[in-house]
């Protein structure tokens, strides 16, 4: 009998009507590099936070300016905290990224699918994150530390533009120093004084450690970086239906509804935005949908 | 104690190279190791050998006037580096220094072109296998061009 593969696990909506935005307070505020900042928020309405799955997203809603989705980068087991890590690159980012403690802004989530970090108990997890994709990613470490002895060998390879945009840097160190973890970072380009890799992180996948036979890796980072590094692991043995990515689309309502994220049959905000790569392998190569 | 041949053929650059090649191979490789910060080889100068990395990390890197060197590439165990002696002006592109205490194997080129020239056979196998690294290595160039971090998608 066939065995059904397991899509990227799918999450049901916590609150009665999501479409309206939730007011959250903003706690902290931290640049993590250049151009790249988190921000902790805390809920006005209620104690917690909802409860989310890693991998999921926020529809962030600055006011009077927009609402953009932006995944949550933080522990799931953590209910008192919201925490997203946003790179300032256009209208929202921008006005977002100088928020300052105690503004208020809407919030409505979490949505979308999850990592696989359940089905990959017993395996070897190959985390595969570029530059602000290790945000996406960073709950799913989170989950899969929690539970360490459920897993075999955890890679973390990830690559950023220069060491200046290294995302996290103080929690890449503590992770690199664990004997149980192992931990690859590498740069575009670097001067002198940079101790590590230089090189693109497809390279790092070559000489990672894991079984190819029975390891997961998810991937997040820009789709040409997933596109080469989902052809590296399947060199390397994983199989498509072991690799797990996100993809990105504009959105709008987040629900299924609007059909601005639809990519050939399927709706990145409900569909996604984690899919197996054997499933949209061929909407990856696709110039324009 | 391993001989230079079983060093050479451990290395995965020789992976599955016939034992007269290897034998050839061999004749031509001498055993180095450098310390951190030093160099292997100088952008400018002659291009006489290349190299198969044991053990350690080296940085190739170019000097940028005002920023100092900077590094585009780390070579780690199991990787080679440089072409610059097949081909006029034999002189290399970038700066090679260890980022860690550095053992390699290094090929005197001069003697390998003697013997690609000599065997065919030999030298076909031998350029195959650098033109594999070339590819990848152009392909990844090409990625870091592209600077997918800083585009979107
Ligand atoms: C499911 C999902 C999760 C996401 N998670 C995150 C996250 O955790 N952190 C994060 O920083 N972003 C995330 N994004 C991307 C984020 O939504 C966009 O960067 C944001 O919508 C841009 O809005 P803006 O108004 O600031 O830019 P716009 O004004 O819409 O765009 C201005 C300029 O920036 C460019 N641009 C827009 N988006 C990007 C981008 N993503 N990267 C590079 N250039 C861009 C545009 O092409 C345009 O040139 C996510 C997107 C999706 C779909
Ligand atoms: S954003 Fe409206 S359908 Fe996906």
């Amino acid at each position: 009998m066939a065995t059904r593969l397991p899509e990227a696990a799918s999450v049901t909506f916590s609150h009665p009507d999501p479409m309206v935005p939730h007011l959250y307070r903003v706690l902290r505020t931290r640049w993590d590099t250049g151009d790249t900042f988190s921000l902790e928020l805390t809920p006005e309405q209620s104690a917690d936070i909802p409860q989310f799955e890693a991998g999921q997203f926020n529809m962030v809603y600055i006011y009077g300016v927009g609402e953009i989705p932006i995944s949550i980068s933080g522990d799931p087991a953590r209910r008192d905290t919201l925490i997203h890590t946003t790179r300032a690159v256009g209208t929202v980012t921008r006005v977002m990224s100088k928020l300052k403690v105690d503004d208020l802004l809407g919030v409505r989530g979490p949505f979308g699918s999850a990592w696989p970090v359940e089905t990959g108990r017993g395996k070897d997890m190959i985390i595969v994150a570029g530059g602000i994709g290790l945000a996406p990613l960073r709950p799913a470490m989170y989950r899969i530390l929690a539970h360490r002895e459920d897993y075999g060998r955890v890679v973390l390879l990830y690559g950023a533009r220069t060491p200046a945009d290294v995302l996290y840097r103080k929690e890449l160190e503590q992770w690199r120093s664990q004997f149980d973890l192992d931990v690859f970072v590498t740069v575009d380009r670097a001067t002198g004084n940079w101790r590590g890799s230089v090189g693109l992180v497809t390279q790092l996948i070559g000489r990672a450690p894991f079984d190819p036979m029975n390891a997961m890796a998810m991937v997040c980072g820009p789709e040409v970086m997933m596109r080469f590094t989902t052809m590296e692991l399947k060199k390397r043995g994983i199989s498509g239906d072991h690799i797990y990515v996100s993809l990105e689309r504009n959105m709008k309502c987040a629900i299924g509804l609007c059909g601005h994220c639809q990519v050939g049959s399927l709706f990145v905000c409900k569909d996604g935005p984690v899919f197996r790569h054997s499933r949209v392998e061929p909407l990856l190569t696709k110039w324009e949908i | 104690m391993k001989t230079l041949e079983s060093i050479v053929a451990q290395h995965p650059f020789f992976n599955g190279l016939a034992q007269p090649y290897l034998t050839l191979i061999t004749g031509c490789a001498s055993n180095v190791v450098i310390k951190p910060g030093e160099l292997l080889f100088r952008e400018g100068e002659e291009a006489t050998q290349f190299f198969t990395i044991r053990t350690g990390i080296l940085k190739l890197g170019v000097l940028v006037p005002g920023q100092g060197e900077i590094v585009f590439q780390t070579i780690h165990e199991g990787e080679i580096v440089g072409w610059s002696w097949m081909f006029p002006p034999y002189r290399w592109h970038f700066t090679g220094r260890a980022a860690t205490e550095l053992r390699v194997l290094a090929f005197d080129a001069r003697c390998l072109l003697q013997k690609c020239e000599a065997d065919s056979g030999f030298g076909y196998e031998f350029m195959k296998r650098f033109s594999r690294i070339m590819m990848e290595r152009i392909q990844a160039t090409r990625l870091q061009l592209i600077d997918m971090y800083q585009t979107r998608g």
